[in-house]
């Protein structure tokens, strides 16, 4: 039918253009040769009696894609029909087709800019020449290297932008700002053009009527800065006059032109109006955002902070400015709660409570020094961090943040106002206050009343604000012994309120230890409850909060000798139990009467890096020489230096990710010689059958092998990328191989062949790049072949795969620079639970699950959930997205819910849970190019052939499940 | 010259007892009718005798506008519609309406039941009252009648305050009432657009404070509030019924949420549960948080605060306990305070001012032991705390909101004098604009010089803009065309049409010159010496030699003829029409000077 409805179309194209050649020019011709898309557009249009049914065609005509040989002869159809329509909106739709075309990969669209701008010269709707000039604007950013044509472009967006049409004065400047040039021509012809000094045409529109074309003058301006324009300094005072501009899409854009400028000229003079004194640029600038903090329009308000916190070059008493608002009631200066605070803590007296007029007001302001409103920046931050929006709040928050970054004592200033928002109204904004507290934690020390503060938020039932709390604490330096004391009390209330948190609570002990040895000296006695005299009872080990006590102590104790003398004799039989079960938080201590086990200072730590980084260079090396070995003596070499990588990769963590990587590259390669032993190659064919089984065993676990090299590690170039496709591409000759050896008739043999055959093909298209380190390997002697291989019967193919395969090299593996191995750890459940969750068979129960996830790429995507139950059934469940949360680089935490159901058992048994890694071969590394233009790949044979896959990257942990029967 | 009159009758330089008239444009407004907290006699109410002896008020006023629901600014309104008289339209906001007959009813059982005035106004007159008031939406643009109109913007302050623009022709407005430039927990903050009024009339309540960051104090409350409920001990809270209860409320409320505390938190009910209600249905006057998260949960639905029972007051174990009246004067909050005060674990909160002589003045000044009725003692041991939770803007917020009206004057009302004082100082010298603070009674006058608007003709204005480049926005720019005044109102259309419209015919104004030049050539040669001499001097206008002997220069004609006596002497007739009289005049002179002499 397909066929047939085909053929018609054909016949009626053929017709249709039999007839135009009558009356166009020859040229078109051309048309015939590739009767594809444009041909049934063609006819369409033809067809079409009404606008409304022209504009339905054109709108299904968009919704496919056009191949680029193809491009032009559509744009010739469209622009024939443009000329005879006179219905502006179909006129309209031509035009934006027309830029749709252009912008199509692989199409040059300089044979139609003289089309598209006489079309622009005889239109009269303004609508359809703004759009027009949204074409040209797409043609022109197609061609940048194009000198003529960009000038011609400008010239025309020059001429109407005095239309009376905003919309068209819009495109103009958009095309300006985009396609002007930058810089002075360079060839002799070119500056016989008139040269337009584009930054003044801009300029001049800065006081349009029109805010909509205020605006696009600003962006275009932008645009210019972007392209590398100079912009010059006179803007600056246009630019701080639009900011009182009446519209908010003015000022917003007036704001970012106002930061760009200040960017540009930073140390430049500017007066102040009434005044005869003169600051520099970036300070008028910065006070004049800071004002727009308090502006009528909230999307100013967050353009305004999120600016401010990226002007570091602001002097830094401009800078303190935003942080006070000069506080007075009736008329006296009065200090803030902040500074009555600092006070109160300085005089030791703490929390004696408000009274009635506490605040009373000092001393009286002078009438007239008192500047309500022109003060600049006073107290912009103040009024950010409180303002309704809670996107400006963040904005506000993150600004903060880099410019505390910047100064440490303006870092030492703020903290009062972020400590202030870790008690805001919306959990986001709590999270980052204390994220940004964490980042500036190296500039500050907290006092007393602020630790206070920060410690109230332990409280918190969200679980991220606890956590992020923790990490903050981790990285917080304190002042007084008291300060530890009172972080310690409510880290312990914290743990028995939510006894999930215990490794987070842990771990933020260790860095507190860690981090004041001597702080933590005086309070030992109390803390171990030791007596002088007296025994006291030994406390029960189990306990996490005794855990917690003791890692802060074994942690303090580390850079602290004297402290071991304080522990009484449970405590180091406890250190010992510890050290041993919770060995990442306790570290190894020099204890008196004990030998220490393993000696590392951090010096030594350093070079014993090194020289394992050397060794694994060096085994890598020795491996090389493999070439030169006899098979028994190769394969030896090969399973020692798996062995040592292994072990090496326990050892050093930091080299762990090579060290496997290389290991399991080395063992595909061991197996891949193991299967081409040239014994079992040479055994008569009865006995196929044995080495048969092993050498596709070998084969397969190859295949499984690349595809956790290929996705397990980070890091991963091009290069190892390739390497590792080429030993998958040798895995898959071997199968072939085998197959061939073992299949009856040539049938089934031709559809594999051509597939393999395929696959190499694939492979040279993917790493052309790649190919020149190739040399001497199995690929390179492949391609050779290749004409020869296209062309024999798969017999023959067969027998120079299995040549070229046994005489192919050994590759090189040059390690990238940074390797990981994608890993997980599962926190929770922790199967130690003896007791089975019960519930109703049929109906669901759910598990929490808590793990970290490292160095894992795109987690929302790859990482599932694998319930195995008892019976063999297996479970992938995929987390949403917002399970996962993101702590660090690298680093991303899953907390999520699985849902078990089974029908009922007899008594409580054991599921595992694991994760897995999922992928697709089809999404590997090397992208495949995504159709430029439109959003259908209904055409194109995107997945033929991609193995969907899982590997499993955690320990499994079992958990006590047990389904009741349903009660009746 | 058109000019406003503003007249505050209750409020001018003062607080409480909102009233202001406005007449603009011939039209008469009152914003807000409030009474005066602090009298008890006639004074607690506006003079309205001041606008009429005695008689009706209809016919003064075109409609009266209420900003907010509180009773300084609404409590009049029964007095003044059902006693004084007035049948004209009320303008209040949705939750305005809704919430203000309530407190109005309150008010009355105090003064009427317990006080036992008489001569007051009665429940039927409030409900008369609300009859006549006409609820607007935010940014809703009412039309009072055929000129004036108002209009409503969010104020912040309580549940349903609103701003009004007040808009007669181009003269307009904008009253504030009372506002809040700074977000609280359940309230957005004021907003006004750049609407330029000719006064804006300003609450200046805090005109000389400007106040500390409102966290501080959040967290200040919270907590105490937490550390004497870890230690086992009761808070109570005594608040008014309305406004701050309610941000407390969410406060405590979201606080408990967040810390999983488990404490009960109470609200003795009376108003409260009313108000509440109001509360949830409103939920679009609240501000982003509440707004955003409604779908999941109404905010004002509250998990941990239940309603008090007077039997709570002695359950053991900690809470926390709202109870109204907020000055600890009488009722419930009194009657819970006796029973706690003895404990030191307890604690009051005062979360507001206290007029003197009450109870919660005078533990505040620091009293440690209270003179109760029948000549009982009372040993106050409870901490005592203040926290003060005020909606008002301050000064720099009064200065924001003037920032973003971008109004021509100022008028500041309900505010003490002294304070104004500052503040009108302050803007006249950072705006450079006017600022007024009339006293009671006394009449602010600005003249106001607003555009008048001109109906131009389509083709008249296309045409002309075709003439040039671009009008410049900011520059004047003259055109050519006849005003006509007709039926009351003002049209500009292009002389053709004005003649044919009034069907008059066209007159054409000629100037025709003789000017003699001594040229010795023949009348021919003389007129191209002429034609190119013209051409080589006049470069941008359109010179023609026609074939009947003249030059055109433009629509100028100019004719040589030459005396018969004296052929040297040659006659030039140059004659030109009104509307080219500039080039004619100049084509004069030019020909005066004489032609160049031509040598060939």
């Amino acid at each position: 039918m397909a066929a047939h409805l085909k053929k018609r179309v054909y016949e009626e194209f053929t017709k249709v253009v039999q007839q135009q050649q009558h009356e166009e020019a020859p040229a078109k011709k051309l048309r015939l040769t590739k009767p594809s898309k444009s041909a049934a557009l063609h006819i369409d249009l033809c067809k079409a009696t009404t606008p409304t049914d022209a504009l339905q065609y054109l709108l299904q005509f968009a919704r496919k894609p056009v191949e680029p040989e193809s491009v032009e002869g559509v744009v010739r159809i469209l622009l024939e029909h443009y000329y005879k329509e006179t219905d502006s909106s179909v006129r309209l739709k031509i035009a934006s087709l027309l830029g749709l075309l252009s912008k199509t990969q692989g199409f040059l669209p300089d044979c139609i800019v003289d089309d598209a701008i006489n079309t622009l010269n005889n239109e009269k709707s303004h609508q359809v020449i703004a759009q027009l000039l949204d074409t040209l604007l797409a043609i022109g950013t197609q061609l940048p290297e194009n000198q003529t044509i960009r000038l011609r472009l400008v010239e025309v967006a020059c001429r109407h932008l005095t239309d009376t049409s905003f919309g068209v004065r819009n495109k103009c400047l958009q095309l300006l700002g985009c396609l002007g040039s930058v810089d002075k021509p360079v060839s002799k012809e070119l500056e016989s053009m008139v040269l337009k000094d584009v930054q003044k045409i801009i300029g001049d529109y800065f006081n349009d009527q029109d805010p909509r074309v205020r605006t696009a003058a600003i962006k275009a301006m932008l645009q210019l800065h972007e392209r590398g324009m100079k912009l010059q300094q006179t803007i600056y005072s246009q630019a701080c006059k639009l900011l009182s501009d009446d519209y908010e899409q003015v000022r917003s854009a007036a704001v970012q032109m106002v930061w760009v400028l200040s960017q540009l000229y930073p140390e430049s003079i500017v007066p102040i109006p009434s005044s005869n004194e003169e600051i520099r640029l970036v300070d008028d600038a910065f006070g004049k955002i800071s004002h727009m903090v308090s502006d009528g329009s909230w999307v100013v308000r967050v353009q305004a902070a999120k600016l401010l916190g990226s002007m570091h070059q602001v002097s830094a008493h401009f800078l303190e400015q935003t942080l006070d608002k000069k506080l007075m009631s009736d008329l006296r200066r009065k200090r803030t709660a902040h500074e009555r605070a600092k006070e109160l803590y300085s005089s030791g007296e703490f929390s004696s409570g408000r009274k009635w007029a506490d605040d009373a007001p000092k001393e009286k302001v002078d009438t007239y020094a008192v500047n309500l409103i022109d003060s600049g920046a006073c107290g912009a931050f103040v009024h950010g961090l409180e303002d309704e929006m809670f996107e400006v709040r963040i904005a506000a928050v993150e600004a903060l943040c880099t410019l505390a970054q910047s100064s440490s004592s303006f870092a030492e200033k703020c903290l009062d106002f972020l400590v202030d928002m870790f008690n805001d109204e919306i959990e986001e904004v709590r999270l980052q206050s204390i994220h940004v507290l964490r980042q500036i934690s190296n500039n500050i020390t907290l006092r007393e009343d602020q630790l206070d503060t920060v410690l109230a938020v332990l409280e918190d039932s969200s679980r991220d604000i606890r956590e992020a709390l923790h990490e903050l604490l981790c990285y917080t330096n304190v002042s007084t012994k008291e300060c530890i004391q009172l972080a310690l009390v409510e880290l312990l209330k914290n743990l028995t309120k939510y006894p999930t948190d215990r490794n987070s609570v842990w771990k933020c002990l260790k860095f507190l230890g860690a981090r004041h040895p001597t702080l933590v000296l005086p309070l030992v006695p109390e803390l171990l409850s030791t007596h002088p005299y007296f025994d006291t009872p030994e406390p029960d080990m189990d306990d996490p909060a005794y855990i917690a006590v003791l890692v802060l102590v074994f942690n303090a104790a580390k850079s602290c000798p004297t402290m071991s003398a304080l522990f009484s004799d449970h405590t180091f039989r406890h250190y010992a139990y510890l050290r041993d079960s919770l060995s990442h938080l306790v570290p190894p201590l020099r204890l008196p009467g004990r030998k220490l086990v393993s000696v590392s200072d951090s010096s030594g730590m350093a070079s014993s890096e090194e020289s394992s980084q050397q060794f694994l260079r060096q085994s890598l090396e020795r491996v090389y020489t493999i070439q030169h070995l006899e098979a028994q003596g190769a394969q030896e070499l090969l399973e020692f230096t798996i062995r040592d990588l292994q072990r090496l990769g326990e050892l050093q963590p930091e080299l762990a990710g090579a060290a496997e990587f290389s290991a399991t590259y080395l063992r595909c390669q061991l197996l891949l010689m193991k299967g081409l032993q040239e014994k079992l190659w040479n055994v008569a064919a009865p006995l196929y059958l044995k080495q048969n089984a092993m050498a596709s065993a070998a084969a397969r676990q190859i295949l499984e092998e690349t595809y956790k090299l290929e996705f397990l590690y980070s890091g991963l170039e091009t290069r190892q990328v390739a390497i590792v496709h080429h030993v998958r591409l040798q895995a898959k000759a071997l199968q072939l191989v085998l197959n061939a050896r073992t299949s009856r008739g040539v049938e089934p043999l031709l559809s594999i062949c051509e597939k393999f055959l395929q696959e190499v093909d694939a492979f040279q298209r993917c790493f052309v790049a790649e190919l020149t380190h190739f040399q001497d390997s199995f690929v390179e002697k492949l391609l050779e072949l290749m004409p020869r291989l296209l062309a024999c019967k798969p017999l023959d193919l067969v027998k120079i795969l299995q040549t070229t395969l046994r005489q192919s090299g050994f590759l090189h593996l040059r390690l990238p620079e940074q390797l990981h191995r994608a890993t997980a750890t599962i926190i929770e459940p922790t199967g130690e639970s003896d007791n089975p969750l019960r519930f109703t068979s049929g109906l669901v129960v759910a598990l929490d699950v808590d793990a970290t996830l490292e160095h894992v790429q795109d987690p929302h995507n790859s990482v599932k959930v694998q319930v195995v139950y008892p019976d063999g059934q297996a479970h992938i469940i995929h987390p949403r997205p917002g399970d996962f949360r993101n702590p660090g680089p690298g680093r991303h935490r899953l907390i999520t819910q699985v849902y078990l159901s089974h029908s009922a058992w007899t008594e409580p048994c054991q599921i595992e849970v694991r994760l897995l890694l999922a992928y697709s071969s089809s999404k590997s590394r090397t992208s495949i190019l995504k159709p430029a233009w439109n959003e259908s790949t209904d055409g194109l044979p995107a997945t033929e052939n991609s193995i969907e896959g899982t590997i499993p990257f955690s320990k499994s942990v079992k958990v006590f499940i047990m389904p009741k029967p349903t009660r009746r | 010259m058109p000019q406003i009159q503003v007249t505050p009758l209750g409020a001018g330089q003062d607080v409480g007892r909102s009233c202001i008239l406005v007449s603009i444009g011939g039209k008469n407004v009152m914003l807000d009718c409030g009474m005066h907290m602090g009298y008890n006699d006639d004074r607690r109410f506006p003079d309205f005798s001041y606008i009429t002896q005695n008689s009706r008020l209809t016919e003064f006023l075109d409609c009266v506008i209420i900003s907010h629901f509180h009773l300084d600014h609404c409590g009049a309104l029964p007095y003044m519609s059902e006693m004084v008289g007035f049948d004209g339209p009320i303008y209040m906001t949705h939750p305005t309406k809704a919430i203000c007959p309530i407190l109005l009813e309150d008010y009355r059982k105090i003064t009427v039941d317990k006080k036992g005035e008489t001569n007051f106004f009665t429940s039927q007159m409030i409900k008369d009252c609300m009859k006549k008031v006409v609820a607007v939406n935010l940014h809703q643009t009412v039309q009072v009648d055929d000129e004036l109109e108002i209009k409503a913007y969010y104020a912040g302050h309580v549940l349903g305050a609103a701003m009004f623009q007040i808009k007669v022709g181009l003269e307009s407005v904008v009253y504030t009432g009372d506002y809040n430039m700074t977000p609280d927990r359940h309230l957005g903050a004021a907003w006004i657009d750049k609407c330029r009024p000719d006064i804006l009339i300003s609450e200046s309540t805090y005109a000389t404070t400007i106040r500390d960051s409102k966290r501080c104090r959040e967290r200040d409350f919270l907590k105490k509030v937490h550390e004497t409920v870890e230690r086992g001990g009761k808070v109570l809270i005594p608040v008014f019924a309305l406004g701050r209860a309610q941000e407390l409320c969410i406060l405590l409320e979201t606080f408990w949420d967040r810390m999983n505390l488990k404490a009960p938190i109470y609200f003795s009910t009376g108003l409260t549960e009313k108000a509440n209600h109001y509360y949830k249905l409103f939920i679009t006057w609240t501000n982003q948080k509440i707004r955003k998260t409604f779908v999941q949960r109404n905010m004002f639905e509250f998990k941990h605060i239940k309603a008090f029972d007077r039997s709570y007051a002695d359950n053991p174990g900690p809470m926390v306990v709202f109870a109204t009246p907020g000055m600890l004067h009488a009722g419930q909050s009194l009657h819970i305070f006796k029973k706690w005060a003895g404990n030191e674990k307890n604690m009051v909160i005062m979360p507001g001012y206290c007029v003197q002589g009450t109870v919660g003045h005078k533990i505040l000044s620091g009293q440690k032991k209270l003179e109760m009725e029948g000549r009982q003692t009372l040993e106050v041991k409870m901490q005592v705390e203040y926290m003060s939770f005020s909606a008002h803007a301050d000064a720099k917020g009064i200065m924001q909101l003037i920032r973003m009206a971008e109004p021509r004057s100022v008028l500041l009302v309900h505010g003490e004098a002294k304070k104004m004082e500052f503040l009108k100082q302050k803007i006249e010298q950072e705006f450079n604009i006017n600022c007024f603070m009339p006293a009671n009674g006394e009449t602010a006058t600005t003249v106001t010089n607003p555009n008048v608007p001109v109906d131009i003709a389509l083709s008249l204005l296309k045409r002309e803009a075709a003439l040039g480049p671009l009008p410049d926005p900011k520059k004047p720019r003259t055109m050519h065309g006849t005003l006509i005044m007709k039926d009351n109102s003002l049209r500009l259309v292009a002389p053709e049409q004005a003649l044919k419209e009034l069907g008059l015919s066209e007159h054409q104004l000629r100037f025709t010159c003789r000017v003699q030049i001594q040229n010795p050539q023949s009348e021919q040669d003389t007129l191209n010496t002429i034609y190119s001499h013209l051409k080589s001097v006049l470069k941008e206008h359109s010179i023609q030699h026609l074939p009947d002997g003249t030059v055109m220069v433009e629509s100028i004609l100019i004719k040589v003829s030459a005396a018969a006596e004296e052929p040297s002497t040659k006659t030039l007739l140059v004659s030109w029409s009104y509307q080219d009289e500039e080039l004619g005049g100049y084509l004069c002179t030019l020909l005066r000077k004489g032609l160049p002499q031509s040598t060939g």
